[in-house]
């Protein structure tokens, strides 16, 4: 189903389709009608796309078919091997993580895994994490210190799950947790916004020495839908609420919480899943080698300053 | 003892009245019995009845904890910005300055040297009253500073937490400050140098996932509400009823959550002794003069 806003365009491909068939079955030449269709698509798309309001781009950071960690583990590395479990209480599927192969490197992968159907997303909690999973990822980091390898954490979740059993379990302690323990890794690490950046859930695993973002992701404190409950006492004005979180990754760049956007293909990251996935790729394949110079004193200082200097204020009156 | 002479003052003034029930006689909001307000206050904020902790203004606070005219503050020299252009039902530089005029600081937040019973300490305390004690960047830039200060001075760091969580009107900066606090405790990490955390009615969301729980010790005063999510969010997401004192302290610790919760009138002492349990092993001697990360880690 398209988004709103991606129904004219849907609609001439439709009718670009139509009449492809219909000069086909005429026998009919309409190419250069076709082609004047096809410009005129290309440059809907590109007007669409290069002014999707904040809410939109919230809209296609969540879209259907828009590629999810387990599309990158499968299409930007080699034999990803997943390992499972928080060797205390479960595992959680909500993050999936384990060894895999970028370019030349072995590297420690801990992704935020929404469903990409109805069935994997009640089996992925839509991508929210039970304290399970954060104790997962750290357990991971220790991994990662103790045989030197570059951890890369694609960020897709709504947020860490709100229920009782993470609450019980401690949600707010593993993530504090999670957040010291990914700012003393001794080694690279490297976050991607893929989808959405959901609050202290996104932050467990965000504290990477480079931060990445697709141009249509999202990174906020809350969604929203819960910022608009509570400061305007209506979730139906999300809208407004989007507009005024500056949530989209130029708001992010510009804010300091990003360090670089990768552009997604005119369209969105849903449309070509495959260019998508190998823009991402080559953009971690250079984050890595650039950190790679670094030794674990210098990488972890870095990444302490980089959080440490963020925030904006002025001397008081 | 100052502590005991504090409890018996008398110190209503204007301020105050925005954590209990304002009049000369109130009804106890657990024990329903009608307490004298003058005597509520002289009972820092604890009902004379029953025990049910209010919340305490951030300078009876540091009354209770700090040496009498020991505490110095370090806060006070930053103000916020409106980094997003932020506007919901008024801009956010007028909720602001209204608070500021308020609560008379520049933000939810105190930060200060002092002696607790004789020992060094840096003490942060949160204002619940302003914004709802949200952190953004100046409350996350007050604490980090209290933290490296702290452990430049080889004090204990003590925080006594009171937010509604990450303020939202400063966007994903509020949540970054959930790593800037997180880092900047390291530096008292390294040097063996203690941080308890101090969780007091509500303690939720980005406050509590970061460095509030971040407690080489963690105490939580009787029937505060400790959370992640709040129960709200929660009842509307699973909807079903809350368990019996769910996220109340007394709930987390019997699940492992906290070290113990500290009545109020005990909480100094109990601070002292374990400050003073801390710092007294050689080997955190040895750390503070600077033997460095490896032997923290
Ligand atoms: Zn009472």
């Amino acid at each position: 189903m398209p988004l709103p806003f991606e129904k004219p365009i849907e609609d001439l491909e439709i009718k670009i389709e139509e009449m492809r068939a219909y000069a086909g079955e005429q026998g009919i030449d309409l190419s250069d009608e076709i082609t004047l269709l096809e410009q005129r698509l290309e440059r809907l798309r590109r007007d669409t796309f290069d002014n999707l309001t904040r809410w939109q781009r919230v809209q296609v950071a969540r879209a259907a078919g828009r590629p999810t960690a387990m599309d990158y583990l499968q299409g930007a590395f080699d034999g990803f091997t997943e390992l499972h479990g928080d060797r205390t209480l479960g595992d959680d599927p909500a993050i999936v993580a384990g060894l895999a192969r970028l370019g030349e490197r072995s590297v420690v992968v801990i992704g935020q895994q929404k469903g990409r159907d109805t069935k994997e997303n009640i089996h992925r909690n839509f991508g929210m994490a039970h304290p399970s999973g954060y104790r997962k990822a750290m357990r991971m980091f220790d991994l990662a210190d103790k045989f030197g390898l570059p951890v890369i954490t694609p960020i897709d979740t709504p947020g860490a799950y709100p229920g009782i059993a993470a609450e019980e379990q401690g949600q707010a302690w593993v993530i504090a947790e999670s957040i010291r323990r990914m700012s003393r890794l001794q080694v690279p690490a490297i976050s991607v916004v893929i989808g959405e950046g959901g609050s202290g859930g996104a932050l467990a695993v965000g504290v990477a020495n480079r931060v990445l973002i697709l141009e249509n992701a999202i990174y906020s404190v809350i969604s929203p839908e819960s910022c608009a409950a509570i400061l305007w006492r209506d979730a139906a004005e999300a809208e407004k609420a989007a507009e005024a979180l500056k949530l989209t990754a130029y708001d992010l760049l510009e804010l300091g919480v990003v360090d670089r956007v990768i552009d997604e293909p005119v369209g969105g990251a849903h449309k070509d899943r495959e260019e998508t996935i190998r823009r991402v790729r080559e953009a971690m394949l250079a984050e890595v080698a650039s950190l790679m110079p670094l030794d674990r004193q210098a990488l972890e200082a870095q990444r302490r300053e980089r959080f440490r200097a963020l925030g904006r204020f002025r001397d008081a009156a | 003892m100052a502590l005991e002479r504090w409890f018996r003052r008398n110190r209503p003034t204007r301020k105050e009245d925005d954590n209990a029930p304002a009049g000369l006689w109130l009804k106890c909001e657990a024990c329903s019995a009608q307490i004298y307000r003058k005597d509520l206050v002289a009972n820092a904020y604890v009902c004379p009845e029953c025990g049910h902790h209010y919340r305490m203004p951030v300078e009876a606070r540091i009354e209770l904890l700090a040496d009498a005219g020991s505490f110095e503050p370090w806060s006070g020299g930053i103000q916020a910005e409106d980094p997003l252009g932020f506007v919901d039902t008024q801009p956010y530089p007028e909720r602001l300055e209204k608070n500021r005029q308020k609560h008379g600081r520049p933000d939810a937040i105190v930060t200060g040297g002092a002696t607790l019973d004789g020992e060094a300490i840096g003490l942060v305390v949160m204002d619940f009253q302003f914004l709802g004690g949200s952190m953004g960047s100046v409350v996350g830039e007050e604490i980090a500073r209290a933290a490296e200060r702290s452990a430049q001075e080889g004090r204990a760091l003590v925080a006594v937490t009171a937010s509604g969580g990450a303020r939202m009107q400063e966007g994903a900066l509020s949540l970054m400050q959930m790593a800037k606090t997180t880092v900047a405790l390291e530096l008292l990490a390294e040097r063996g140098l203690p941080f308890v955390s101090v969780l007091t009615d509500p303690t939720t969301g980005g406050v509590t996932a970061s460095f509030a729980t971040l407690g080489d010790v963690i105490y939580a005063e009787p029937g505060a509400l400790i959370s992640f999510a709040g129960p709200r969010v929660i009842q509307q997401t699973i909807k079903q009823d809350l368990p019996e004192g769910f996220q109340r302290s007394e709930f987390l610790l019997e699940k492992g959550m906290l070290d113990d919760v500290v009545s109020r009138k005990a909480l100094k002492e109990r601070l002292a002794v374990t400050i003073r349990l801390l710092r007294a092993g050689s080997v955190a001697r040895e750390r503070e003069k600077g033997v460095g990360r490896a032997a923290a880690l």
